[in-house]
């Protein structure tokens, strides 16, 4: 239940953003994360932004980016 | 060398620090179901040295809800005029009457959402009927429900309410290394709830019982940079407060802090397999007492307890391993769950299952 899922911030509107979650377009709540702006990583959970993350700690630490990372260079 | 062999290649150099003074049994507990699962997907468990025990701890929301929370949940589903809205995993939980899908089945209204603010959406959206959020999970989970309470006071929807369950983490940190029963030589702390808490929570921990607590998050290489963190501490014996995780601050999420500080007071609550544990759970403050559940209905009293037979309550904290248990893979599996651990995506039991039965 502890599930957060790492997206980038497509768009925001007040404080509802549209975040690309692997290639799908969710809406996300921002108000935990009142400082986030459109192109910032975040951590998703249960349809809140629970943190911003640094874009190469994103690259780094989950193993899912990193092998989308690896598919996009074949 | 790439970087999981590197950090191997560590693990192995302070378990032989360990073996050398003695010490060949080493038991690390993840209190994250996201951890647990994570840990028996990717099969790590057989590939450390013997003796490097990971033994998985009450960190599924679900598994450790107590069992007459499911049945009042049951029974207000089957109320008329009630709209069960819940996270899905709490939808095959076995109550005493039936599970909320057995209520569904005879008719009973129970919608899955993903945020508690949609349960919030549906009751304004059926006004004629009572929508009950089931409130369950840590303090990652908790924020969600504090802003769902708070739009619900400010917009005025007096037909939501939530029945609460909320948990905190670090309070059955404290009431397992009481526990005389079980030994844990380290924690694998949970990456999410570390990321509204901050890191720097677990040192109170660390100071009174002398135990490494090292925050990771939840693929293959931050779970063995954890356990490698973890070993090295207990090697060179200095136990410490610490983080692997780059999406975890010092002191977590202030905001989210705040809607938690704002809304809920710290009540003692009831774990499944631990007891009463004092200021351990999260309940409605007096000026948002109003949509609580547990006051709003006229609930009968509902008995703690367990399916006959099932060690949930001991896999959740850490005294067994679920193949320990007589009903794992027999009579109890995710098809026919008997206890909540194997009907959560992320309790031990439905994670050996799938991944670790042999």
């Amino acid at each position: 239940m502890c599930l957060a899922i790492p997206a980038k911030i497509e768009s925001l509107d007040q404080h509802i953003a549209t975040v690309d979650l692997a290639g799908a377009k969710v809406r996300a709540d921002t108000t935990l994360t009142p400082e986030a702006k459109v192109g910032d990583w975040v951590l998703v959970h249960a349809g809140y932004t629970i943190t911003i993350l640094d874009e190469k700690d994103v690259r780094e630490t989950f193993a899912v980016l990193r092998e989308m990372d690896e598919l996009q260079k074949r | 060398m790439n970087r999981i062999a590197e950090i191997r290649k560590k693990i192995d150099a302070y378990w032989d620090t360990l073996l050398s003074s003695g010490r060949d049994d080493v038991r690390i507990m993840e209190i994250c179901g996201t951890h647990t699962v994570s840990i028996s997907r990717s099969g790590l468990r057989a590939t450390f040295p013997k003796g490097l025990k990971l033994i998985s701890g009450p960190g599924c929301p679900v598994c450790v809800t107590g069992q007459s929370y499911v049945d009042k949940a049951v029974y207000l589903a089957r109320q008329p005029d009630v709209i069960i809205a819940t996270y899905g995993d709490m939808v095959r939980v076995p109550g005493a009457t039936g599970s909320l899908e057995a209520v569904r089945g005879e008719g009973g209204k129970v919608e899955v959402v993903y945020s508690a603010h949609q349960a919030v959406d549906l009751a304004r959206r059926c006004e004629d009927k009572q929508v009950v959020f089931l409130a369950i999970g840590f303090e990652t989970t908790a924020p969600a429900t504090a802003l769902a309470i708070q739009k619900a006071d400010r917009e005025g929807v007096e037909n939501f309410s939530a029945l609460l369950s909320h948990k905190l983490v670090i309070p059955a940190m404290r009431a397992l290394l009481n526990d005389k029963d079980i030994r844990i030589d380290g924690f694998l702390c949970p990456g999410h709830v570390s990321v509204i808490t901050g890191w720097r929570v677990y040192e109170p921990i660390v100071n009174e019982f002398a135990r490494p607590c090292v925050v990771a998050g939840f693929d293959d290489e931050q779970i063995l940079k954890g356990i490698c963190e973890i070993l090295r501490q207990l090697a060179e014996q200095s136990p410490a407060a610490c983080c692997v995780y780059p999406a975890v601050s010092e002191t977590g999420n202030l905001h989210a802090q705040e809607v938690i500080h704002e809304t809920f007071d710290v009540i003692d609550t009831y774990w499944r397999g631990i007891g009463i544990i004092p200021a351990s759970g999260l309940g409605l403050k007096e000026r948002f007492s109003r949509f609580d559940a547990d006051k709003r209905f006229n609930l009968p009293v509902f008995e703690e307890h367990d399916p006959p037979g099932c060690r949930c309550g001991e896999v959740i904290s850490g005294k067994c391993i679920p193949p320990e248990c007589p009903l794992f893979g027999t009579i109890c599996t995710p098809r026919e769950p008997i206890g909540p651990c194997m009907v959560s995506s992320e309790g031990s039991c439905a994670a050996y299952y799938k991944y670790d039965r042999h």
